[in-house]
């Protein structure tokens, strides 16, 4: 294993080194294409040898320059980081070749760019999970934001222009107007923007401020979805299928419910919360996302649309677990980040399997497909049961975690409201397998399925079965963030 | 001898080099630029050094040996330091950029004459903000405007609107330079000096208030309109808009920067006295004009079509973001302000530059719809534009981005929420039409049939500033360091 602060080098920029080779390697495309998942592993690698280092108490530290007096651009990975670090560059590697499946499969232009740009984000992403200060993570939330729209641009037609805006929009739009200003306000009131076991406010920032400083990283941080400014991500649905497994249910979604996290615990601190109940507000429209957005889910026929939004709906089981500022819900919050990011980006990558072998992108349509395709049927099952949190798949432990703070909030109701939303789940997300499977089977269609697009679905969804009895691994982490 | 006359070679330099390079027969048009690189590049070096040289102290040259407050006085400070090296660097790069434009959009033998007031204005510019005497300032600004205008009106080859536009100039520029001049008149008759740090020290002594009271309004409503301040701007889109690329590239990275820079003097240092005028002025009059031109000049960006324009419409946002942060009259709002000069230089240098590169690469004005595609054909301009439009709207990791937490931060310091909140608001606004143009650029198919080979001539200095974009984004602690000092000397006056 490496040194760690070589592993925290090595994490964050394999990527970065990546996106710079990959033009130069553009002449012979399986060069350029395995750029991307030697990558991954080698940041996979990193980070893990990161996480083994947080694991035994430290905290890995490496400070890049300083931007400013009192700036400094600096990398300090809280277990929460080290977890999200895992993710972002572990499902990298299933991605990266899933992503040279679909793009060659499907006959895409603009590889080059396309793969740069990817990599970029997962650059970002990786600084964001290791940032080591409030305004480090803002600066590559941005970067993130930029380096995704070409993706989500990918196709250049009018739809994918103004999807494009809608992206912006909201993104850019929410984070210069809400989030910025409570950066500085953080700044101004704490006199620091470092992540701090137990928070920097407590005592300094008056309670009856609170909940509106909480309103503003709620709102500012757009890329965790939470209504009404939900709809970039729907629009965002246009982007080829690798953007949309990686980026929007991995990557970018997740670095929106990471932010509220590290928010919630390291600026506000949870006994501060608690105490001021100043999240209060939040858990409740945070349930209401969770069941209205899955209502939204049910009415959707094209795939793509459902998943974004039972997206949207699962992002609110992280900010609810965030937002009730109990031990086990933060817990919860945190291995849901794992355990959703595995089945997400399972049913994601079924939907480009599906796109790419059959062209079918509608729910309607796939009727006794299972059969043709078994594998990216019983993947894509195995996903939603994830999802809907049964056991022995890993969305049933975060799910049950979340229940647990619920009731530890003294707000048993949003108990009903996970459950019911497992029930919507059950309805709109096993629909296309019962479809698939149930239906008399469709002979006409013709499959032409490459074989890279119909792997990776395969391990992520053996990944989320695995992590169900890998809860061990998980758990340490999630208590190093809630015990004093 | 070299080191104790840094303070006036930085003026004197280029401001000879003009006359001489005046005299250039046409035929010898490259020795004109060469004259001028070897000015601007000479002045931006003292102007360095100089710089150095006042590192946390001040130093007080006087001109012909007749000392202050009799002589005219340069002082170099925290703030003059800083704005003369913004000043002379971007010169130096525009100068370095604008050979091949100049060539294509300016006949053969006229080449000499713009390139002899082009070192005036530089000449100018940076004698207007190394002076310590008030009616040595005026003069300065009248050389400035004359050589400008000329070299504005030097754009009617291409297009004719230029000599309205130049003639505008001309106009307003003058009302401007009268105010001012009007305005030290009342000073002198009230105090009898001309001197600034003089002025400073004897305005409060004075015991008939209005004439004082009267003079400072002329004067700075004068430098208002120079400064391009909104609602006395509209000179500014129409000369930007139609003079000669590279000129606008100039002017657009020094001209105003160097007019703010004395409006902070006067505000600060000058008028230090009047301490109670001085927040009624600045709460009253520059806090709600900047906002005003903040949100008038994106608005209007967003619905312009013509590349320079568009620009130059943002431009007067710009100045507004600056001027707030003076107007905030606070150490940290001042630094804010000082901040996004150096840094809108470089930004909107860079920016013009590019549009200037596609527009030679075009061969006409470069617009919203004739610019689609270019990304594909011209990709080293593009991206240069991209990442300086980057920078305009503050994305991290770029100058912008360090102007903008500054100038909030100050902003919060300073606990006027509502403004925060509109300053954010109109940044955020400035995306769309930073939006426009990239969509336009790369999101379009690339031309049919258009033969385009991009000027290593053009972008290698372009991309000096581009560079200079994200580099001050990550290690600003130049900008940020020379800005605090500069607020420091304006607050604590002038030549103390």
């Amino acid at each position: 294993m490496m040194e760690v602060s070589t592993a925290m080098w090595v994490g964050l920029f394999a990527p970065l080194v990546v996106a710079v080779l990959i033009p130069a390697l553009a002449v012979r495309s399986n060069w350029r294409d395995s750029a991307g998942p030697l990558g991954a592993i080698i940041s996979f690698i990193a980070a893990l040898t990161v996480a083994q280092d947080v694991l035994a108490g430290n905290t890995p530290e490496l400070v890049l320059v300083t931007i400013a007096e009192g700036l400094d651009l600096s990398f300090r990975v809280t277990p929460l980081g080290a977890v999200f670090g895992c993710v972002a560059s572990g499902l990298w590697i299933a991605a990266a070749l899933y992503s040279t499946g679909y793009m060659r499969g499907n006959h895409e232009k603009h590889q080059t760019r396309f793969a740069v740009c990817y990599a970029v984000a997962v650059h970002a992403a990786m600084a964001i999970a290791w940032s080591g200060n409030l305004m480090v993570l803002f600066i590559f939330y941005e970067i993130l934001t930029f380096s995704t729209y070409p993706l989500v641009t990918h196709k250049e037609s009018q739809e994918a222009i103004r999807a494009g805006r809608l992206y912006m929009g909201i993104l850019v739009g929410t984070s210069v107007i809400l989030l910025l200003p409570a950066v500085i306000w953080v700044w101004m009131v704490a006199g620091t923007l470092d992540f701090t076991h137990g928070g920097v406010l407590a005592g300094k920032l008056a309670p009856e401020y609170a909940p509106w400083m909480v309103a503003l990283f709620a709102f500012g941080v757009g890329k965790a979805a939470l209504m009404p400014i939900h709809r970039w991500l729907p629009a965002a649905m246009v982007a080829p299928t690798p953007v949309s497994a990686l980026l929007h249910a991995v990557a970018v979604v997740k670095a929106g419910v990471f932010t509220i996290l590290m928010v919630m615990v390291y600026i506000f601190g949870i006994d501060f919360l608690q105490v001021t109940k100043a999240s209060q507000w939040l858990v409740w429209l945070a349930g209401f996302t969770i069941l209205a957005s899955s209502v939204i889910a049910i009415t959707k026929d094209d795939l793509k649309a459902r998943l974004a939004y039972s997206t949207v709906s699962q992002l609110s089981y992280i900010v609810l677990g965030a937002a009730l500022a109990t031990s086990s819900a933060v817990e919860g919050g945190v291995i849901h980040i794992v355990m959703h990011a595995s089945a997400k980006i399972t049913l994601f990558f079924c939907a480009g399997a599906i796109y790419v072998g059959a062209h079918l992108t509608k729910i309607s349509e796939l009727d006794g497909l299972g059969p043709r395709m078994p594998l990216v049927f019983v993947a894509f099952f195995l996903g939603a049961l994830s999802i809907i949190g049964i056991p022995p798949m890993g969305g049933s432990w975060s799910k049950f975690l979340l229940m647990m703070g619920a009731v530890e909030a003294g707000m048993s109701i949003m108990v009903a409201v996970l459950a019911i939303s497992s029930l919507l789940n059950v309805y709109y997300l096993l629909e296309p397998v019962f479809r698939a499977f149930f239906r008399p089977v469709n002979t006409e269609i013709k499959i032409n399925s490459p074989v890279l697009t119909v792997l990776p679905p395969v391990a992520t969804a053996i990944l989320s079965l695995v992590l169900f009895f890998a809860i061990g691994y998980l758990t340490p982490f999630s208590q190093m963030m809630v015990t004093p | 001898m070299f080191v104790d006359n840094l303070p006036a070679l930085i003026v004197v330099i280029p401001l000879l080099m003009a006359a001489v390079t005046a005299l250039v027969p046409s035929r010898l048009s490259n020795l004109a630029w060469l004259m001028a690189l070897l000015s601007t590049g000479t002045s931006f070096s003292a102007a360095w050094l100089n710089k150095s040289a006042a590192e946390g102290g001040s130093i007080s040259y006087a001109l012909g040996g007749w000392p202050p407050p009799w002589g005219i006085e340069f002082v170099t400070d925290g703030a003059s330091a800083l704005v003369t090296v913004v000043v002379s660097g971007l010169a130096f790069a525009s100068t370095i950029y604008s050979k091949p434009l100049i060539y294509n959009e300016i006949s053969r033998g006229d080449v000499p004459r713009v390139y002899a007031a082009w070192q005036l204005t530089v000449g100018a510019l940076l004698g207007l903000v190394m002076t310590a005497d008030a009616f040595n300032l005026f003069v300065f600004l009248e050389i400035s405007a004359l050589s400008s205008v000329t070299m504005i009106a030097m754009g009617a080859g291409r297009n004719r609107q230029a000599l309205v536009a130049a003639y505008n100039y001309l106009v307003i520029g003058a009302v401007g330079a009268t105010f001012y001049v009007m305005g030290v008149g009342f000073l002198y008759a009230m105090t009898g000096t001309l001197n600034m740090a003089d002025l400073a020290e004897r305005l409060p002594g004075v015991t008939a208030k209005a004439p004082v009271l009267v003079g400072m309004a002329f004067m700075v409503a004068g430098i208002f309109v120079k400064a391009a301040v909104f609602p006395v701007h509209m000179w500014l889109p129409a000369a930007y808009g139609y003079a000669p690329t590279a000129v606008t590239a100039l002017l657009a990275a020094v001209a105003t920067k160097a007019s703010i820079y004395v409006l902070g003097r006067l505000l600060f240092t000058v008028f230090e006295g009047l301490g109670d005028v001085t927040g009624l002025l600045l709460n009253w009059v520059v806090l709600p004009v900047s906002l005003m031109a903040i949100f008038a000049g994106t608005i209007l960006a967003i619905w312009e079509k013509d590349l320079k324009k568009l620009l130059a419409q943002s431009s007067i946002a710009q100045i507004g973001y600056i001027t707030l942060g003076l107007g905030l009259g606070t150490t940290q709002g001042i630094s804010a302000g000082f901040i996004h000069i150096a840094n809108h230089a470089l930004i909107k240098g860079g920016m013009f530059m590019a549009v200037g590169g596609l527009a030679l690469a075009l061969g006409k004005r470069a617009n919203i719809s004739n610019i689609e595609g270019l990304g594909r054909v011209m990709p080293i301009t593009a991206s240069a534009l991209t990442v300086c439009g980057l920078s305009l709207i503050g994305l991290p990791l770029t100058a912008g981005f360090i102007s903008k937490v500054y100038l909030v931060l100050a902003i919060i310091a300073s606990e006027y929420w509502m403004i925060a909140a509109l300053v954010l608001l109109s940044s955020a606004l400035s995306v769309i039409y930073l939006w426009k143009i990239m969509e336009a650029i790369w999101m379009k198919p690339a031309p049919h049939g258009l033969k385009i080979t991009e000027n290593p001539a053009v972008y290698l200095p372009l991309w000096v500033i581009t560079l200079l974009n994200i580099w001050l984004g990550i290690d600003a602690s130049f900008v940020t360091t020379s800005a605090d000092a500069a607020a420091l000397a304006l607050m604590t006056g002038a030549g103390s």
